[in-house]
């Protein structure tokens, strides 16, 4: 059914701390290499060796530049699907491929059910689902549900592929229907942003918004000038400057 | 928005049919006598052809068609399902509509009431049509109200014009004269409010809400996620119409509005030129109208793009 479910205790989903993403790519390279192995794939690439390579992708990290002057630094700004509470990309899908799991919120595409009329893609104000040709059917962000889930792995490995990878830990999955949840702690402490909240799409996931920083530049340029550690000069003239200097 | 041409002649010949029926159902009890069969061949012969080419075209824009069936289940939730379930309703209600009147020349009772039923059905199914861009919250042009009536006026004008069309071929008059005009006139009207309306848009969505990132300052896009453009680069983000919009808006009215009016009172005047006139409006308009529907993709902007470049929207 594509009428949402009543929003359960459980609502699974990622926190993204912008103030440590470092831009490297690596859970987008990482969300693509499971998926395309796992259950939700393959996910199809177009001319993956030609000039244009193009193909079906879960995560894409945006670089964007943010203010002026000192107070002007680039946030690194990765972008999936963020399992949202009122997921019109559910609604509007006419054959009931589209479905979001009551247990936990996930939202989830039936690839057997699916018809590819790419009308969830147009519901979604994220950009969070892609159409995949060679299959003919929608694609999006699994949340990992077949690692999350999976008995046969250490507890500690049962995240999000892209969340296992990350080199700087900017990213965190969690009950952020759980207020005493770390993901949720996180969110309150450092004032987690929900995107386009004025759409009314409700999103589960979190964006910690970049630490302020210190007074920026004008710190460096009052710094007192460091001392030479080599004598400024050497042989006959570097001797008058030492001398004339004494 | 990607303007994909199926869903454009899909939008555009259903308009034609539904549009047809819509009159067909209000005018046939004001009709002298039993309507002629001959007419009612062509024009539901013509109506049936628009709808069941345009159901088709339609289906050429999925990625599986062979699982279109499974779009009548979510009819609870989904316009898309909805439009599906009163598009073959209707076709029922308008295959016993032709049964009813060219083919068993029923009683004119039964013949106004299935006419009525097909008629309520088809202006349910361009409402349902229209709802589908209506209801979509990230694409403002769509998501206004003035969407619903630019669907449904130009789905009437577009029904009177090759009704008259069906009536010069038969020689019947079935429309008064002033009908056609005035549906042509209303659905101008119309969709110069929602130009109007939708050029003065000012979203509340900015790349600064979008990322968060707005109240640290002005947002740029610095690096791009990827090298190519992808599936939502493509779907979202066409801009090639909007280019020459202003012109192409000129080109939709002069052929739909200006073109059939004029041949309209030149028909009118020199009676030796009537029939052809007639004949011609109706598909000059046509043309029209696939320009205006071409324009109502290209000119729509997603809010997903703002992601990419940040005066998307």
């Amino acid at each position: 059914m594509t009428t949402l479910p009543t929003p359960g205790a459980v609502r699974l989903g990622l926190v993204i701390d912008l103030d440590i993403c470092v831009g490297c790519h690596a859970c987008a390279v990482n969300c693509k290499e499971w998926n395309t192995g796992g259950n939700a794939g393959p996910l199809s690439d177009y001319q993956p060796y030609e000039a244009q390579p193009d193909g079906v992708w879960f995560n894409r990290v945006h670089s964007y530049e943010v203010g002026d002057g000192p107070a002007g630094q680039t946030v690194h700004f990765p972008r999936s699907c963020l399992h949202c509470d009122n997921a019109e990309c559910v609604t509007v899908c006419p054959t009931g491929a589209s479905l979001k799991r009551a247990e936990d919120g996930i939202v989830l595409i039936n690839e057997d059910v699916c018809i590819g009329c790419k009308l969830c893609s147009w519901a979604c104000p994220y950009g969070a689902r892609e159409f995949d040709e060679d299959v003919g059917v929608m694609r999006k962000c699994t949340l990992c549900v077949d690692r999350i889930y999976d008995e046969a792995r250490p507890e500690a490995e049962r995240v999000p592929a892209c969340v296992s990878t990350c080199p700087a830990s900017a990213r965190h999955f969690g009950d952020l229907g759980d207020p005493a949840s770390d993901v949720s702690r996180m969110v309150a402490d450092r004032e987690g942003m929900a995107l386009m909240p004025e759409l009314g799409y409700r999103p589960t996931n979190r964006y910690l918004p970049p630490r302020a920083k210190g007074s920026g530049c004008s710190a460096h340029a009052k710094s007192p000038a460091l001392e030479p550690v080599m004598p400024e000069g050497t042989g006959f003239l570097g001797w008058l400057d030492r001398l004339l200097s004494a | 928005m990607h303007p994909a041409l199926s869903v454009i002649l899909f939008t555009v010949a259903s308009g034609i049919g539904y549009g047809m029926l819509m009159l067909l159902a209000l005018f046939l009890p004001l009709a002298a006598g039993p309507a002629d069969r001959l007419f009612g061949a062509v024009s539901l012969g013509l109506a049936l052809a628009c709808i069941g080419g345009g159901l088709l075209s339609s289906t050429a824009h999925l990625g599986r068609p062979e699982r279109a069936w499974r779009a009548f289940t979510q009819w609870r939730s989904s316009w898309l399902s909805r439009e599906g379930v009163l598009a073959v309703l209707s076709l029922v209600a308008i295959a016993l509509l032709t049964l009813a009147w060219p083919i068993l020349a029923a009683p004119v009772e039964c013949i106004e009431m299935t006419a009525a039923i097909a008629g309520l059905l088809s202006a349910a199914t361009v409402a349902a049509t229209a709802m589908i861009y209506r209801s979509l919250k990230p694409i403002a042009r769509w998501h206004n109200r003035w969407t619903v009536p630019c669907y449904l006026t130009i789905a009437l004008a577009s029904g009177g014009l090759w009704l008259d069309w069906a009536g010069a071929a038969t020689g019947v008059d079935f429309l008064p004269r002033a009908v056609a005009p005035i549906l042509v006139l209303l659905a101008a009207v119309v969709k110069a409010l929602y130009w109007r309306h939708t050029d003065g848009l000012k979203s509340a969505t900015t790349i600064g809400t979008a990322t968060g990132l707005g109240a640290l300052g002005q947002v740029r896009p610095l690096d791009p996620p990827h090298t190519a453009a992808n599936y939502i680069m493509k779907e979202m983000g066409f801009r090639i119409a909007r280019k020459h919009a202003a012109k192409l808006r000129r080109i939709a009215g002069g052929l739909g509005v200006l073109a059939p009016l004029l041949l309209v009172i030149a028909g009118g005047m020199v009676p030796a030129l009537d029939r052809s006139a007639v004949l011609l409006a109706a598909p000059v308009a046509t043309i029209g109208v696939l320009v205006e529907r071409w324009l109502f993709f290209a000119e729509a902007q997603h809010v997903a793009m703002l992601y990419y470049k940040a005066d998307a929207v």
